[in-house]
């Protein structure tokens, strides 16, 4: 493997960014690829769908056998809201492996005290989201209830492709949030893809519960991506 | 606010052996990195892991729970000492090729080659 490869493959992992080493394990060398770069049309519909699976394999093409070796992103989870099922949502999420962040820009709920272990920003969404762009390995759950806060991530969210875009509220809430949506020109389309109410159907009561909730509705929109059942 | 976000997507990259490989070959490290690219049955480790082996039977990461890592850095060395890749096949099925397989009953293919 020549060198420049590595440092690609390993700087477009650092950067976030779906990548893909091709190595011909006949003839030898290998080549970095991005979605959307051209490839050879023996392996165009192997490179897109390992993009889209995430899953590594060996294919053979014209009696060649290459491997592609793929990577995308770590799942992140941005969470609206620094309130009491965030709190819970951190620490279950840090064992899930999912890494994240919470933004409010409300300095009284957005203390370190009350958010020891996890990336939080007392800022407005708009801010943040400006700075640190949402993508399609993010999940998005706003947890405020309030417009002011939650309407533009959600926006931002859809438009983004995240894998996973949840709303905490009452139907009563969420069909107000739904007209508000429309009036920004999301699409019925765009706007049924918020998971509202938020979370699993498992009766959650408590905010630990709803955050377990919330968790194995992000799980499961991960894991069944592109399967139709997400 | 700016620093907070350099740190962002570093957090556990430190133990990625693609990552040690680059680090190792600029301390001027002989580097051969060996990767899971099929596996059949139970393996236990999935395709796409990583060893990282120098020169001098270093090594980070793994391609098995540690059935075969021995006989990869092993072959390793070769393949830095020649700069051919080699593809090695483990499993039950291949005990009397090699002296060690998978205890769990599965069979792996793993290519090694040489950065560089």
């Amino acid at each position: 493997m020549d060198i420049s490869s590595l440092r690609a493959f390993n700087a477009a992992r650092d950067a976030r960014r779906a990548v893909l080493l091709l190595t011909d394990l006949t003839g030898g060398g290998e080549r970095v690829i991005a979605p959307g770069n051209t490839v050879e049309e023996g392996l165009a519909v192997a490179v897109e769908d390992a993009f889209r699976s995430g899953k590594s394999r060996v294919v053979e093409t014209g009696g060649r056998k290459f491997f592609l070796n793929v990577h995308l992103p770590p799942p992140r989870l941005v969470v609206i809201g620094a309130v009491h099922i965030s709190q819970a949502l951190a620490s279950m999420a840090k064992i899930a492996g999912y890494d994240m962040e919470i933004i409010d820009p409300r300095a009284a709920f957005a203390t370190g005290e009350r958010f020891p272990d996890v990336r939080l920003y007392a800022e407005w969404p708009e801010d943040m989201l400006e700075a640190r762009p949402l993508d399609a390995f993010t999940a998005l759950a706003a947890l405020t209830h309030d417009p002011k806060i939650d309407d533009y991530p959600l926006r931002q969210a859809i438009l983004a492709d995240c894998f996973y875009v949840g709303a905490l509220g009452s139907r009563k809430t969420h069909a107000a949030r739904i007209e508000r949506l429309k009036a920004t020109g999301l699409s019925d389309e765009q706007i049924g893809r918020i998971r509202a109410p938020i979370g699993l159907d498992i009766g959650a009561a408590s905010p630990a519960e709803i955050a377990v909730a919330v968790l194995g509705e992000v799980i499961a929109a991960l894991r069944k991506r592109g399967s139709g059942t997400g | 606010m700016e620093d907070a976000m350099q740190n962002i997507f570093s957090s556990d990259d430190i133990s990625d052996p693609a990552d040690v490989a680059e680090r190792w070959i600029e301390g001027g490290r002989t580097v051969a990195i060996a990767t899971v690219i099929e596996t059949w049955g139970s393996a236990p480790r999935p395709v796409g892991s990583h060893l990282v082996i120098d020169g001098e039977g270093n090594f980070h990461g793994s391609v098995s729970g540690g059935c075969v890592e021995g006989a990869v850095i092993a072959e390793a060395m070769d393949v830095i000492a020649d700069g051919k890749p080699r593809l090695l096949e483990f499993g039950v099925a291949d005990e009397t090729a090699w002296r060690v397989g998978l205890s769990c009953g599965g069979r792996i293919s793993v290519y090694v080659e040489r950065v560089g």
